[in-house]
């Protein structure tokens, strides 16, 4: 048998048909559905008289407009994003789908919950119609973000029709350095490879810097594969992954466990497996790294400058001078000169238990700088609970941040979380885009760690200066 | 879906690389709960100030390009979120056509399902079409699905490439799901053979 890859292996394990051209209709294991990309998809249900196939396989949480205020359990005050929620809670009654209402501990954002609450696991395929769905390959699962007539599509048949990517392995050797995090690495990558880099492929992570990250780390790398261009990103399972699955509400026990157990150890990429491009980077070349325009490839360490748009080439010339326009910016200026109005700690990207406990450490007997407006949004009720328990959240309030519930939040600014004009955010999510936090709003990506730092000195720092002060 | 056979039209040129859905459409229309009336905010904050003003630089809102029903865009459009209230919302404006260099690769899979068809070209391809979609109203640009080519309104003609199961669908305006129930019995085996292999999922 000719040596596969990961991807491979799952897709080989999900085809229920293959057409003469390649076109694969592909079985999905798990499918995760939120509120804003899925009224649309039940209302073509109910218009042709359909049901979800497999209801038990499909798991709905609100997550993308709901305030992170308390009392949103009772009421939104906005009407639209009301609507949006009353009929997500709707339609997970009347499909009979597994649900997880804003009233509920366990509500979080969706690519939180599922892994928390072990509906992901190894080797599965997964499907959400949100483009972070990327995050769920942190467990070697087969995932990617879907569009709504494909969301659709799975509801009404529990499969899609996909053809098959290429593949791609990005490697980062050796160890990380101190004050170096996931969310350095993935951003790192796609400064590498840029934003169209990865298209048409999945990405496989591997590497000693890969395998020494925690779970949360690792869905941090993934959750970016997108932001590169790729379909999807996959790391394959290891005892950490088990270990990390092992007794969640939904992962398999006894018997079922073992037989569970017995196939994820058979994912790996197998030895000459062959890859379509790889990618390789060593780990302690990385840096802790922001972004200065607005696409999530304008990345430099936090030693750079602001990069003059003529150094680019071809289109990206134009893009860089409209960047630096909108982000307020001047070639030379040094980024540790930037400063920062807000600071948002939170989404899928950087919203768990492991990114608090690092923004907390930063925090820890300090104040945020006068005038800042700090948040932290955690992942999912059970993350902020949580963090009450370990009393990172008392170090959050005291240095002066807001304690939110969970939710997206300030990440895409659907709910009143948002920025002003001109208001300059660090943010620890995953898309600088124009736009993305607020009309005007200016964005900068960085680690939660680094987010922290900023909160303080009230400008973009290099969190290793932190670090030098309490060793 | 409607069908998508031949396309004579006036094409807007955006050479801008990375446009991103959130440009496309920004996320405060993302609250509907319908596919229709998205058209009016496309590209909402590149084609309007705050207090909703048109902009006039903004290529849509030049008379020459308000009834554009192809963009010629710059690489890698269409980059960042699933949603597909993107394609929507250009369907919606009436553009049934998007040729570029690159597409992202959800948006552009968004895009078969909805009638709309993504062209990708080789750069030198692309840059005759930009320039011939700077001419104005007078420029019409013809694609035909059939035959796989695209023409500028000097007569320059080029082939593209096209999945030709998406090619099937998009000429006669099929639903997927319909050709997907008609291979019930595929899933249905397939259910029960993983339910024997795989008995966690
Ligand atoms: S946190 Fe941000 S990126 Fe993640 S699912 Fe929510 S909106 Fe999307």
């Amino acid at each position: 048998m000719s040596p596969k890859t990961l991807y491979d292996k799952i897709w080989d394990a999900h085809v229920v048909h293959e057409a003469e051209d390649g076109t694969c209709l592909l079985y999905i294991d798990r499918h995760l559905v939120h509120e804003v990309t899925s009224p649309q998809a039940f209302e073509g249900l109910r218009m042709t008289g359909r049901k979800v196939r497999a209801p038990e396989k499909t798991i709905a949480v609100p997550d993308h407009n709901v305030p992170t205020t308390p009392g949103r359990d009772k009421h939104i005050d906005n009407e639209e994003s009301r609507i949006q929620v009353e009929a997500l809670d709707k339609n997970a009654k009347d499909f009979g789908i597994n649900y997880y209402p804003v009233s509920d501990i366990r509500q979080g954002i969706v690519h939180i919950v599922g892994p928390e609450q072990g509906w992901t696991l190894p080797g599965m395929t997964v499907v959400c119609g949100d483009s972070h769905t990327a995050t769920h390959g942190a467990f070697g699962a087969l995932a990617h973000g879907i569009g709504t007539s494909e969301v659709e599509h799975v509801l009404a048949t529990q499969t899609l029709i996909q053809k098959k990517s290429k593949n791609m392995k990005v490697e980062i050797t050796g160890s990380l350095r101190p004050g170096v995090t996931a969310k350095d690495i993935t951003l790192s990558v796609i400064g590498e490879t840029g934003t169209a880099g990865g298209t048409g492929y999945v990405i496989e992570y591997c590497g000693q810097a890969i395998r020494e990250l925690s779970m949360e780390g690792r869905m941090t790398v993934c959750n970016m594969a997108i932001e590169g261009g790729a379909r999807a990103g996959l790391i394959a399972p290891d005892e950490k992954t088990f270990a990390y699955v092992m007794g969640r509400p939904h992962a398999p026990k006894g018997a079922k466990w073992e037989a569970a157990l017995a196939w994820w150890k058979t994912l790996y990429s197998d030895e000459g497996a062959h890859f379509d491009k790889v990618v390789t980077i060593r780990g302690e070349d990385i840096a802790p790294v922001v972004t200065w325009g607005t696409s999530p490839e304008d990345v430099l360490p936090i030693t750079g400058v602001v990069p003059d748009p003529e150094s680019f080439t071809g289109g990206k010339v134009e893009a860089a001078r409209r960047s630096l326009d909108y982000m307020g910016l001047k070639p030379g200026q040094k980024l540790t000169d930037i400063k920062i109005d807000t600071v948002f700690i939170g989404s899928c990207t950087n919203g768990r238990i492991e990114d608090l406990r690092a923004a907390a450490a930063i925090l820890k007997g300090k104040k945020i700088k006068d005038g800042m407006r700090a948040m932290v949004v955690p992942g999912s009720g059970l993350v902020r609970a949580q963090a009450e328990e370990e009393g990172l959240a008392q170090i959050f309030i005291d240095a002066g941040f807001e304690w939110r519930l969970a939710g997206c939040s300030m990440c895409l600014a659907m709910n009143p979380d948002q920025l002003s004009p001109g208001e300059r955010c660090a943010a620890t999510s995953n898309r600088n885009f124009e736009g993305r936090q607020g009309r005007g709003g200016r964005t900068h990506l960085l680690s939660p760690a680094m987010a922290a730092a900023a909160a303080v000195t009230g400008h973009l720092t290099d969190v290793r200066e932190f670090m030098a002060e309490t060793v | 879906m409607d069908k998508f056979t031949t396309l004579t039209g006036i094409a807007a040129p955006m050479p801008l690389v990375n446009i991103d859905t959130d440009m496309i459409i920004p996320k405060q229309f993302l609250k509907t709960i319908q596919r229709s009336g998205l058209g009016k905010n496309l590209f909402d904050e590149m084609r309007y100030t705050q207090d909703g003003a048109e902009i006039p630089d903004f290529v849509l809102n030049q008379p020459a390009y308000r009834k554009a029903e192809i963009l010629v865009a710059g690489d890698n459009f269409g980059c960042g979120s699933s949603r597909e209230h993107a394609p929507w919302a250009l369907l919606d404006f009436g553009i049934r056509c998007v040729i570029s260099t690159s597409f992202a690769d959800i948006f552009f899979n968004n895009c078969f399902k909805n009638g709309i068809l993504p062209i990708v070209l080789p750069q030198d391809q692309v840059a005759v079409l930009m320039e011939d979609a700077k001419k104005g109203a007078n420029a019409r640009i013809t694609v035909d699905l059939e035959a796989q080519t695209v023409t500028s309104s000097d007569g320059q003609s080029f082939h593209f490439d096209v999945d030709p199961f998406r090619k099937h669908c998009l000429l006669n305006g099929l639903d997927d799901i319909g050709l997907t129930l008609e291979k019930a019995a595929s899933i249905d085996a397939y259910e029960k053979t993983a339910a024997t292999v795989r008995p966690w999922v």
